[in-house]
């Protein structure tokens, strides 16, 4: 029951590096939301706050089909991305990335931005006191407190990535071996009348994965909160 | 060393307008729940901006509004321990103590680590993290910390107001020898005229913003 093929291997290696770079990818980008949306005060905030949780609740076909408008060799950032530096990302695992990278933002923003939160501010006030000034304090103190939330938003964001399919489906279509992430191989032999083994295999598969994630994201906040001394 | 303090702040809910000057050794400010204490001290460290005033120590003027001068709170060296401790939790006593030491030059230091374990009793407690200290040693730690910094001035803002009558006649000997052993102005906020009445040589008397009286050798 659990020998997969060569095809359904290429769809599990390629679900994990494209997970994998779309984590790396989000990480700054989600930091820098979590934090402008817990910190600061600007005119359209709450706009701001609405387009990072945009992916959430709009069909996933719909921000697949946005992607494609932006970043299609037709598209203005995609043209961009061509012209300037002669990368194509439609139709190719990197654009699977950038989906589910899209995709999995807003929980990890929504993760962060509950543990920018819950820094206690009065303690960056403390550090100001004692000479640090506001990199310093930020790095010291803001964000190693901060850290469990930014450990769970990747994690979480990951296994999102792991398991997207509405959205890169329609970005970067099906293609085997460059853009046939698991669920879209799933998806694949669903459509065929031998598939159904195969695909309960990778269904099993991706289950492991997410309960994984979700567990692993809970032990490892549990794990930083513990711990003695960061550093 | 003097510290002179002329500071006006008005606000919606209370007006407070103060002046008065510390030497070394102990100056209370004493005064009432709510009489504005605690923003005098934050202002003097710089977490909170008069509206008027000038703030200045003998080598230093740490704001003045005529003149435009308004040092950020890292630039102050000012020596702040909080009513609630505000140690980091995520570091060891020993990397709370250092935390403010390690950014002062070598050569504007005039106290080292071991002194101030020493004078607050601290040398059991180095590895420990701040959440397994009781509230006694807590505000010892905050002490310690403030203290290393080398600050020209020393506030402390009701530093045993957390604390049960056992944990304060524990501390209490402690902040005699810190006046005792540290030779810069200290302004120490109060509501308790027992704490005063053991530490300080002046007393500003602060009554809804205001000076009402000062002072000489205590009560």
């Amino acid at each position: 029951m659990f020998e997969f093929s060569p095809a359904e291997w290429d769809a599990v290696r390629l679900s994990l590096k494209v997970g994998f770079w779309s984590v790396i990818v989000s990480l700054p980008v989600g930091f820098a939301f979590a934090y402008l949306l817990a910190r600061a005060t600007f005119p359209g905030k709450a706009l701001v706050n609405a387009v990072v949780h945009m992916p959430l609740v709009l069909p996933p076909v719909v921000t697949g089909f946005g992607l494609l408008l932006l970043f299609g060799t037709q598209g203005p950032a995609g043209r961009f991305l061509h012209d300037v530096f002669g990368i194509t990302i439609a139709f190719r695992w990197t654009g699977a990335a950038l989906a589910a990278a899209v995709m999995g933002l807003p929980l990890m923003v929504r993760a962060m931005r509950l543990s920018i939160d819950a820094v206690d501010r009065r303690l960056e006030t403390a550090a100001a006191t004692l000479g640090a000034g506001r990199w310093r304090t930020f790095v010291t103190i803001t964000l190693p407190l901060s850290l469990p939330g930014i450990v769970a938003g990747a994690i979480l964001s990951f296994a999102k990535s792991f398991g997207e399919f509405g959205a890169t489906i329609t970005f970067v279509s099906n293609i085997p071996g460059e853009t046939q992430t698991l669920p879209i191989a799933i998806y694949s032999l669903l459509q065929s009348p031998t598939g159904d083994a195969p695909a309960l295999r990778l269904a099993i598969l991706s289950v492991i994965v997410s309960v994984g994630a979700i567990l692993g994201a809970e032990a490892v906040e549990r794990r930083i909160a513990r711990r003695q001394d960061v550093r | 060393m003097t510290l002179t303090v002329d500071i006006a702040l008005r606000r919606s809910t209370l007006n407070i307008a103060v002046s008065f000057t510390a030497a070394v050794g102990v100056t209370a400010l004493f005064g009432a729940s709510g009489a504005g204490k605690t923003s005098v001290l934050n202002m003097i460290a710089g977490v909170l901006t008069p509206t008027e005033g000038r703030i200045a120590a003998e080598d230093a003027v740490l704001f003045d509004k005529s003149a435009g001068i308004s040092l950020a709170p890292p630039e102050r060296r000012v020596g702040y321990v909080f009513q609630d401790g505000r140690l980091f939790p995520h570091l060891s006593v020993m990397r709370n103590l250092t935390y403010g030491y390690r950014l002062v030059p070598a050569a504007k230091r005039y106290v080292e680590p071991p002194d101030v374990i020493a004078l607050l009793g601290l040398g059991s407690l180095l590895e420990r993290r701040p959440d397994t200290l009781s509230g006694g040693e807590q505000q010892r730690v905050a002490i310690g910390r403030a203290l290393l910094t080398s600050p020209r001035i020393l506030l402390l803002d009701e530093p045993l107001s957390s604390l049960d009558a056992g944990r304060k006649a524990e501390i209490m000997p402690y902040l005699e020898r810190l006046r005792d052993s540290v030779r810069v102005p200290m302004i120490y906020v109060s509501h308790e005229r027992a704490e005063i009445a053991r530490l300080a040589a002046r007393v500003v008397h602060i009554d809804a913003g205001q000076v009402s009286c000062v002072t000489e050798g205590g009560f």
